[in-house]
């Protein structure tokens, strides 16, 4: 078994990992937690377009994106900070304080621009102060953004009170609701695929997205690895922070009202489909193509299910079973791969079982 | 020494187990005779968990025979196997950190009074005297948490006791012990023996076996070698058996040109754990750095990397200074550090070989800001095959691997970054033989190529074989800074247990 006599700062002549990967590629694509969703997704879809009335239709498109987009917006830092293991809770109540900031600035006469400049500063310093709280002062995400989340709903609701500010310009609320031309998809989604890019580059092909798969993984092998835990953790919860931000001004366009109670609950939609799409609670696991089809396959529904005349408590109770049902099949399928690969064994010698 | 017609209160006689493919036991064993304290040696991977996993009522045997006091027997539960007079002691005992000494004891078979009530009183005599008995000093009322691994030893020694247990298997009990400590549990094992207990002794360091045990059990690849009397045995022999061939130089250590000073300690400390150290490591170097555990020897090796912040001192490395607490500062000037917790701290444990090889090097690997797993994986295996990694894929998960190899990959990860000098933790913990000397030889290579290692080492042959200077570590402060040519383990313990002069 154990050779000693090739050098070893030599190269060796003989390899000991003779492959990249133990699974064949068709394994390593299809038999994920990520396509099931994204197959699931496909079922779906083709199943209300041939049973639902009016799902088929183009405008039925547009409306499901336009409904998803402060989810499918969020959900992308989301899946970040929950990799490296924590949470961001306060989101659902930035997108609100960001709603109310590009009200109150609009209200008071500021041009429409500034006042969103103003509501995604806003959402930057929120965000900051988030990270803050968890990395130089040590607390826990889910205690910090419990608390943050009361907090920037109460400056929402104390800036504006009961009142809402309806009067924004003309062209950019069109704008939110436009569809780009020639088809009935609406313009959200540029930025969204701008941010999906930009995302999917972070965390799947830079060194510092590799370091947020090490921070879940394992903080301690991360520290020693090299990797600046605190600016990594304080950078996502800023981003986390910044893109709801931009979310809460795109809703706030998008309805024409600026208002203390915008999008109160986001933040668990947001949640469900991250966890859903894949994303370990404990971090370390999860990709973004998943993530988007969770969220997509969680508005597919609720939009099918809706247009069959189902009430929203039934499609709640039918989205609530669908998460706790996958992540229960997700740790079921892990303990019977485990199982399985006891009782048969791996196909090398080298990973023999505990023996040590 | 037992005599011959002893009792014998274990034995297995061709054991087989195997899980699917993977055979971890293809004919195992051993006969264990009461009032004897009996080794179990073998390489990483020579079935000798497995054997006391299926002793400990863990695992079924697929075919060979079992017997306990010559009554055949086939455990299906640890429970089973407790009730059957057997108790195995592992390396890191599971207490229960909230309750007491006392509670950890009787914990399910709490003794009780009238009504029922748990009696109190009865249960702490009783710790008293089990601790009389075995000659330690520990306070039955204090809470488990904060104790030290060997005193949770002893606390499961002691509930093995009070079961009465017939046969007591250690595995691997001193791997995280000091001297001392390790002193206190052979005085230990020695009683028990005289009180006509048999004692299975697990161990990779062979002058433990032969100071404590009366008979040796060699494994190898799941099978049985030989069962030989210590006396009629030497260590060269028992290293033939577990490898079937001749390890010729254990400590193979190269002469090597010491060059100019390439890491500078000065002053570092850090209240409480740390007081005033200084010391440099040149070109071409291995220092060894010994002392107890606890003594020290790790803090200072995470405050000079950066991970642990220190209070006052300096690190340089060739010249330049690096600030506190600055891990990535560290690694760019050209420092590297092999942790002591392999598992926790020096492996990504769930994550692929490959990408554990590379994590330390991922800034440098990309291109424009971009990485992808192409790169990542030529890279990595560069490293895996010069370092001989033995895994089936560079996304085999890390933790499937043995320790031997757990090692190599942090190694490599560590050698990828091309350090000037590398810090390594307790390199050869746990690992078997055959790697220990692979491992030996490369630090020993290194060094002839250059490089200046500091080497942080609990086992005293190993200090003594492979450094050229050994600094000794006692309560936080450098006592004893002993060349190469002058060192023996007689100084260096004295060093690491006894006060010098100038520091009280």
């Amino acid at each position: 078994m154990t050779t000693t006599t090739t050098p070893a700062t030599q190269p060796a002549t003989t390899n000991r990992v003779s492959r990249d990967y133990e699974k064949p590629l068709w394994r390593r694509v299809l038999l994920t937690r990520e396509m099931a969703i994204v197959a699931l997704l496909v079922l779906v879809v083709a199943y209300a377009m041939l049973t639902v009335r009016g799902f088929a239709q183009p405008i039925t498109l547009n409306y499901l994106l336009l409904d998803i987009a402060p989810i499918l917006l969020i959900a992308l830092p989301m899946t970040l900070v929950m990799i490296t293991g924590e949470i961001d809770l306060s989101v659902g109540s930035m997108v609100g304080l960001a709603s109310v900031v590009t009200g109150a600035g609009v209200h008071a006469g500021l041009p429409f621009e500034l006042a969103a400049v103003l509501a995604l500063l806003v959402g930057a310093i929120g965000g900051a102060f988030n990270g803050f709280l968890v990395t130089v002062v040590g607390l826990p995400s889910l205690a910090v953004t419990i608390g943050t989340l009361a907090l920037f709903r109460g400056l929402a609701v104390g800036l504006l009170g009961t009142t809402a500010v309806t009067d924004f310009p003309e062209g950019w609320t069109a704008l939110a609701k436009a569809k780009i031309a020639g088809t009935t998809i609406p313009y959200i989604m540029i930025p969204f695929l701008i941010l999906l890019v930009i995302f999917v580059v972070v965390l799947h092909f830079t060194p510092f997205g590799r370091g947020i798969y090490a921070i879940g993984q394992s903080k301690d092998a991360a520290r020693f690895s090299g990797v600046h835990l605190e600016r990594t953790k304080f950078l996502l919860f800023m981003a986390a922070g910044l893109v709801a931000a931009f979310a809460g001004v795109f809703y706030t366009l998008r309805f024409g009202s600026a208002r203390g109670d915008n999008a109160t609950g986001l933040e668990l939609q947001v949640i469900a489909a991250v966890v859903l799409g894949g994303v370990s609670v404990f971090g370390g696991r999860g990709q973004l193509y998943g993530v988007v089809a969770a969220v997509l396959l969680i508005g597919v529904l609720s939009s099918a299910l809706r247009l069959a005349n189902v009430t929203s408590d039934v499609i709640n109770v039918i989205t609530g079973t669908l998460l706790v049902v996958s992540v229960v099949s997700a740790s079921l399928l892990a303990w019977l791969q485990k199982v399985r690969r006891r009782r048969s064994g791996p196909v090398s010698s080298v990973a023999a079982p505990t023996a040590s | 020494m037992p005599s011959t017609d002893a009792p014998v209160v274990l034995e297995l006689s061709e054991v087989v187990k195997s899980f699917g493919a993977v055979v971890a036991l293809r004919s195992a064993s051993l006969r264990l005779q009461a009032g004897s304290i009996h080794a179990l040696i073998g390489e990483n991977g020579a079935g000798k968990s497995t054997l006391v996993k299926i002793v400990a009522g863990l695992y079924r045997r697929d075919a060979g025979e079992f017997r306990l006091d010559g009554e055949d027997v086939d455990f299906t539960s640890t429970a089973q196997s407790k009730a059957a007079g057997v108790a195995v002691i592992y390396q890191e005992p599971t207490l229960f950190p909230d309750l007491s000494v006392t509670e950890n004891i009787f914990m399910g078979r709490q003794l009780t009074g009238r009504f029922g009530r748990i009696d109190r009183k009865a249960m702490r005599h009783e710790v008293e005297r089990l601790f009389t008995r075995l000659g330690v000093v520990i306070d039955p009322d204090r809470p488990a948490e904060g104790l030290s691994i060997a005193d949770q030893q002893v606390i499961e020694i002691a509930k093995a006791v009070s079961l009465d247990a017939k046969v007591l298997i250690m595995d691997e009990p001193t791997a995280a012990l000091s001297g001392v400590e390790a002193e206190r549990l052979f005085a230990i094992a020695r009683s028990l023996r005289d009180e006509g207990r048999g004692l299975i002794f697990i161990s990779h360091r062979f002058d433990e076996v032969f100071a404590l045990c009366d008979t040796v059990t060699v494994m190898r690849d799941g099978s049985y070698i030989a069962t030989t009397p210590i006396a009629e045995t030497t260590p060269g022999e028992l290293v033939r058996q577990m490898v079937g061939r001749e390890v010729t130089e254990l400590f193979p250590k190269q002469e090597t040109v010491v060059g100019e000073p390439l890491l500078e300690v000065d002053g570092l400390t850090s209240p409480g754990i740390f007081h005033d150290i200084s010391f440099t490591v040149r070109a071409g170097e291995i220092v060894g750095l010994a002392g107890l555990v606890g003594a020290g020897r790790s803090e200072v090796a995470r405050a000079v990397f950066g991970v642990d912040q220190y209070r006052e001192g300096t690190v340089t490395l060739k010249g330049r200074r690096i600030r506190r607490g600055r891990p990535t500062e560290a690694m760019r000037a050209g420092l590297a550090l092999v942790p002591e917790d392999r598992r926790k701290q020096g492996l990504v444990i769930d994550s692929g070989v490959g990408r554990n090889i590379t994590m330390a090097i991922r800034r440098e690997l990309s291109r424009f800001g971009l990485i992808t797993t192409g790169l990542e994986n030529r890279a990595a295996r560069v490293w895996a095959s010069r370092l001989e990694v033995k895994s089936y894929a560079l996304d085999t998960v890390a933790a499937t691997l043995s320790g031997g190899n757990q090692q190599k990959v942090v190694l490599a990860k560590w050698l990828a970054t091309k350090p000037d000098v590398l810090i390594v933790d307790e390199p050869t913990r746990g690992i078997d033989v055959g790697t220990k000397s692979e491992v030996h030889r490369l630090l020993s290579e290194l060094a002839g190529q250059g490089m200046g290692i500091l080497m942080i080492s609990s086992e005293l042959p190993e200090v003594l074989g492979m450094a050229d200077r050994v600094l000794v570590m006692r309560e936080g402060r450098i006592t004893a800074e002993i060349d190469r040519a002058d060192a023996t383990s007689e100084n260096v313990m004295f060093a690491a247990t006894h006060a010098s002069e100038q520091h009280s």
